[in-house]
């Protein structure tokens, strides 16, 4: 019963207008327009969306999580990017 | 729904993974944080997960085979259509389900092998069969009530993918458990005979529906090892428990009779107490030798076969077509 497997979609979904598309989970299509098709039922059967991506899921390039130590490190000793570094004496407003 | 599978057989004992990731993996489940698909994890909890969301995923695909049976002799067209939502929201868990156990490395196409050639299992209650009308309401009622009480807590599951389709799975539950419940309360509000009708639904499928949470806790032999790896949050039995205690009063308020002469309240513990299952059936019917069981893979395998035609042209003409494209 071997078959030739269809790739594997990534699905996103814009919930309404004004938020970014989100990713949903995957799902299985001939091509991109058929990946379309099936988002549409698969995810957004309760009116969950406005706008759907399909991406192949070999198309994304993803960080390790086993390097995610030495990747993220930088930004851990630059507490000085936050605004609640810096001391804000009384009586100045509007800062 | 239905998480059965955890508790049939796991292969071997972990081996072969080195202690200090091991450490480092049960330090991250104990903190609560998720596990997602390329983390590191011991072989014996992906395969644990793979068994049972793949048993999972069989078991709403098989699952649409019983109520599918109604769909063309459901009473009116307002039943007709929620029937068909409901039917189409079961492939869709299956779906995402299939997807999920996918992110373990396992291929779809394996795990419909697995379920075709009867090497999977999925959850015993969809080898009953529906008689009556009446059954449509007690699947909804009692089988997805049953459900809910099994998947709620898999939506804090350690592992990110099957958490988070629980999460949509639970949501749309919720639905098809109401439209089951008013199924049986038009019937129990109905002529005397309707309300016949939706006791006998009742009383085939209680016990099969107490049976879904899986055997008794000192006979489940891989609760511990799954509650250890927050895969499982509570026991088969506690979940039992809790669906007898909530559903125990909705039987009365449709007044119709739960069919067990041992069931009472008791008023110290707060819980209902209830006469002990008969295991004998459902191990036979994990077996394959339930009412429906060859019922159920050959319609599935005829479902497969039938559809090699459309899969074979749509990859036929993806290759034809590579340009094609949705517009952007």
């Amino acid at each position: 019963m071997s078959q030739q497997q269809w790739p594997l979609f990534e699905i996103f979904i814009r919930s309404k207008s004004g938020l970014s598309h989100r990713h949903v989970g995957s799902l299985h299509a001939a091509d991109a327009a058929m990946a379309i098709d099936h988002a549409r039922d698969l995810y957004t059967r309760r009116g969950e969306g406005i706008s759907i991506w399909a991406v192949e899921s070999k198309s994304i390039v993803a960080s390790d999580p086993a390097e995610s130590a030495s990747l993220f490190e930088p930004a851990a000793d630059k507490i000085y990017r936050h605004p609640t570094f810096y001391d804000v004496p009384e009586g100045v407003d509007n800062l | 729904m239905y998480t059965q599978g955890l508790d049939q057989r796991s292969d071997t004992a972990p081996t072969g993974d080195d202690a200090e990731r091991l450490a480092a993996f049960r330090q991250r489940i104990d903190a609560e944080e998720k596990i997602e698909p390329k983390d590191w994890m011991p072989v014996e909890y992906r395969r644990t997960l793979i068994r049972q969301i793949s048993q999972h995923a069989h078991s709403e695909i098989v699952g649409m085979l019983p109520e599918g049976n109604w769909i063309t002799r459901a009473p009116t067209l307002k039943r007709k259509a929620i029937l068909i939502a409901k039917v189409q929201d079961e492939a869709g868990h299956g779906l995402y389900l299939y997807g999920a156990a996918e992110t373990l490395g396992v291929s779809r196409d394996e795990l419909v092998e697995q379920l075709l050639n009867g090497r999977a299992k999925y959850s015993s209650i969809f080898n009953y069969p529906t008689l009556t009308w009446a059954d449509i309401g007690a699947i909804g009622w009692l089988v997805d009530g049953a459900a809910i009480m099994n998947q709620l807590p898999l939506c804090r599951c350690s592992y990110g993918p099957y958490a988070r389709a629980m999460v949509r799975i639970c949501k749309e539950e919720s639905f098809h458990q109401r439209q089951g419940f008013e199924i049986m309360l038009t019937l129990c509000r109905g002529s005397p005979e309707q309300k016949r009708m939706a006791q006998g639904a009742l009383d085939r499928w209680w016990w099969p529906a107490l049976m879904m949470f899986g055997p008794n806790d000192t006979d489940s032999k891989h609760t511990a090892q799954s509650m250890a790896w927050k895969i499982k949050r509570f026991t088969n039995d506690e979940l039992r428990q809790k669906f007898v205690d909530v559903t125990v009063p909705q039987a009365d308020f449709l007044g119709i009779k739960v069919p067990d002469p041992d069931l009472r309240w008791n008023a110290e513990s707060g819980h209902y107490v209830f006469g002990s299952i008969d295991w004998n059936e459902f191990h036979e019917v994990l077996k394959g030798n339930g009412p429906c069981n060859r019922e159920r893979l050959q319609a599935r395998r005829s479902a497969h076969e039938n559809g090699a035609w459309v899969r074979e042209a749509a990859a036929a003409y993806a290759e034809k077509h590579p340009a094609r494209r949705a517009a952007a």
